[in-house]
């Protein structure tokens, strides 16, 4: 599903490398996670792969399905069926949220060559799918991520996420500023998504949203290199005994 | 008529050159009457110069010239006339001047209509009470030169009286016909108590376009005015607004500018009965040499009186924008509520907006609130867009839409807002090649 060979990213504005040689293969239907102290470049790695502006790719390559993504536009990532949860949902005063997600939504089939939805249907599909995650009509209506509190950000990220039915998601720290019912609902509604023909990228700091989203592998971040992978267990020796013990046992 | 020659003030030789090169008017009875007060009343300002505070950020000279600069006409294709799908009275101007073939018959339920020359034969006219006086009213504490010149020189206008609701829109149609036509046209209108009236303006009108509404609105009377200044690119505008409201009474105004080498609109609108309420709004998207100024002066002169100015431009490539906007609340006026926003969203660095919010409070127990901002677009909000896959073009004419929302919610016909709504995304579209990513 997604391939990253050999990437490089230091910041475009100053001569700071944060990403140092990444590889990772996520198979179809695989959830794998990266973990790492803060710095290690594991939200570098998301926004990269989601095409932000700000940083310069100096070698490498990331391919999904076979295709480059780091030669497309963010847009057309999103449209070959990359989705980012972002770790801070951006507000947008004066978008109203279902604009936002029937606009996202139809141009995504736009750019795939297929029909719009109807805005009957897609009224329709966003309630189911809203209803799953507690999302009420109200914060339908209200402008994108305006006045939500951080749970309900995290919610409407699942919620976008849903309706876009994207192949190779990746969650930036979805697990931040939410409490323990809100890690449950967002972790349900990541887990019925969850399909053969979909990869999950899951970015946290801490273990416990792993016990929610159970990865199939678990990748060590450090210093813009992933220094060790494993098994669910791995997330667990971190849990027990912090970076400290692997960061030393690397060098 | 035979002019005087204007007191040499510095600004003298100016002002007999602009007046020659007009076909000033010679008429008899109250409207020569209203006519030579208000030359009367420009010779003694002259006429408005760079050094001006007035005209601090909009360069009067184009307007002063005695020669309208030669505008290109046009040519909008198929694309559908603004109102077109509104059932409306339509009255056209074609470079200034009526065209009683273009335009519906001059009648409607509730309310009478006529041309400024034929009201120009009677002895008594309601339009007395109005043409000139709301204007010269106007003219303290600042003076308004080219309204001045309007009242005097214009041969040509509509004067309408509201005795009821109006059945229909009454729309203002303004053609510009000819690369180098100067037009003036000057309205009154006057609406009883109780009275309920929505005037349309749309079109570029002429190469050049000074242009004076005057609005008397009676206790209880509701006013709306919607406006799309025309897509003429290279032509010149200078417009006012004079409104007086009475008690109870409410104006709605809002306009719509997306090209125009040069536009000052002015609006001065008099809150002088209790509880009148006064909303007047301005959405200008410019690419270019693009120059637009509204320059508002609010006055609370009754009690509970509440006002809105909401004003956003967005602009790009080296286009500017001008806001000068004041809330005036005279010592009487309490529990006023006055509100005004001016918002420019710079989608580069080489566009620029300059602000002047004013605040006059002579009274103790108002609300009063202003606010003015400038900025780019949110790159932030546009990745985010983006990164859901809608295009990097769409993604900013939806922020774009956004920002001037607050302006067009001051529309209250839905298919009138939605119809502007649609024209500024086809403006968008049009533009965005520029200055995209």
């Amino acid at each position: 599903m997604l391939e990253i060979k050999n990437l490089h990213v230091k910041l475009e504005e100053e001569d700071k490398v944060i990403l140092r040689g990444v590889d990772l293969k996520i198979g179809p239907g695989e959830v794998h996670a990266i973990m790492g102290p803060n710095g290690s470049g594991k939200s570098t790695l998301s926004y990269v792969l989601a095409g932000r502006d700000g940083y310069e790719v100096t070698e490498g390559s990331a391919r999904l399905e076979g295709r480059e993504l780091l030669e497309m536009e963010p847009e057309a990532r999103a449209a070959a069926g990359l989705f980012l949860a972002f770790q801070y949902p951006v507000e947008i005063p004066g978008v109203g949220n279902m604009t936002f997600l029937r606009t996202a939504v139809n141009a995504q089939r736009k750019a795939r060559g297929e029909e719009e939805v109807s805005a009957a249907d897609f009224l329709k599909l966003v309630r189911e799918k809203a209803r799953t995650l507690k999302i009420d009509a109200e914060m339908l209506k209200r402008p994108v991520n305006v006045g939500f509190s951080g749970g309900e950000k995290k919610r409407n990220e699942i919620l976008q996420m849903a309706m876009l039915e994207p192949r190779m998601c990746i969650l930036d720290e979805t697990d931040s500023g939410l409490d323990v019912d809100a890690m449950k609902l967002v972790s349900d509604g990541v887990n019925a998504l969850r399909s053969a023909g979909r990869s999950f990228l899951v970015i946290t700091h801490y273990q416990r949203l792993l016990d929610h989203i159970r990865p199939d592998v678990v990748h060590i971040m450090a210093a813009g290199r992933i220094i060790r992978t494993g098994g669910p267990e791995l997330a667990l020796e971190v849990e027990n005994n912090g970076y400290a013990d692997i960061l030393n046992e690397v060098g | 008529m035979a002019l005087p020659a204007t007191k040499d003030t510095g600004k003298g030789a100016g002002l007999d050159a602009r007046l020659q090169a007009l076909d000033v008017p010679d008429a008899g009875g109250w409207l020569g009457q209203a006519r030579r007060e208000a030359l009367a009343r420009l010779q003694a300002t002259g006429l408005p110069m760079k050094r001006d505070e007035y005209w601090r950020y909009t360069d009067p000279a184009s307007l002063n010239a005695p020669v309208a600069a030669v505008a290109a006409v046009f040519n909008p294709g198929d694309e559908a006339p603004t109102f077109d799908a509104v059932d409306r009275l339509k009255i056209v101007f074609v470079d200034g001047v009526f065209d009683p073939a273009a335009s519906d018959d001059l009648a409607m339920a509730g309310i009478e209509i006529e041309r400024l020359a034929s009201a120009a034969g009677s002895d008594i006219h309601w339009a007395q009470g109005v043409f000139g006086v709301l204007e010269a009213r106007a003219q303290s504490p600042v003076p308004r030169p080219f309204a001045a010149l309007n009242t005097a020189c214009a041969t040509d206008g509509i004067l309408i009286r509201a005795t009821g609701r109006a059945a229909r829109p009454v729309a203002l149609v303004y053609v510009h016909a000819s690369e180098s036509s100067d037009a003036t046209l000057h309205h009154c209108i006057k609406l009883e108590a109780g009275a309920e009236l929505t005037i349309l303006e749309s079109g570029p009108a002429a190469a050049r376009f000074t242009k004076v509404m005057e609005v008397e609105v009676g206790d209880g009377a509701r006013f709306h005015h919607i406006r799309v200044q025309g897509r003429d690119h290279e032509r010149r505008a200078v417009t006012h607004l004079f409104a007086r409201l009475g008690a109870g009474s409410l104006v709605k105004s809002f306009t719509l500018t997306t090209n125009g080498r040069l536009t000052r609109n002015e609006a001065v609108l008099e809150l002088a009965g209790p509880d009148a309420r006064a909303h007047i709004a301005g959405a200008a998207v410019g690419d270019g040499d693009f120059h637009h100024d509204d320059t508002v002066f609010v006055t609370h002169a009754a009690e509970r009186c509440e006002s809105r100015q909401v004003f956003k431009k967005v602009l790009k490539n080296g286009a500017t924008g001008v806001f000068q906007g004041k809330i005036l609340v005279k010592s009487g006026a309490q529990k006023t509520d006055g509100y005004q926003i001016s918002q420019a969203l710079l989608l580069d660095d080489d566009s620029q907006f300059l602000a002047k919010p004013e605040l006059e409070i002579y009274a103790d127990d108002v609300k009063c609130s202003h606010g003015s901002t400038s900025g780019a677009i949110d790159e932030t909000a546009l990745f985010y867009l983006q990164s859901r896959g809608v295009p990097r073009a769409s993604a900013q004419a939806l922020m774009v839409l956004a920002f001037l929302a607050e302006a067009i919610d001051e529309v209250e016909d839905e298919a009138i807002a939605d119809d502007i709504r649609g024209r500024l995304e086809g403006w968008l579209a049009r533009h965005a090649a520029k200055g995209g990513k």
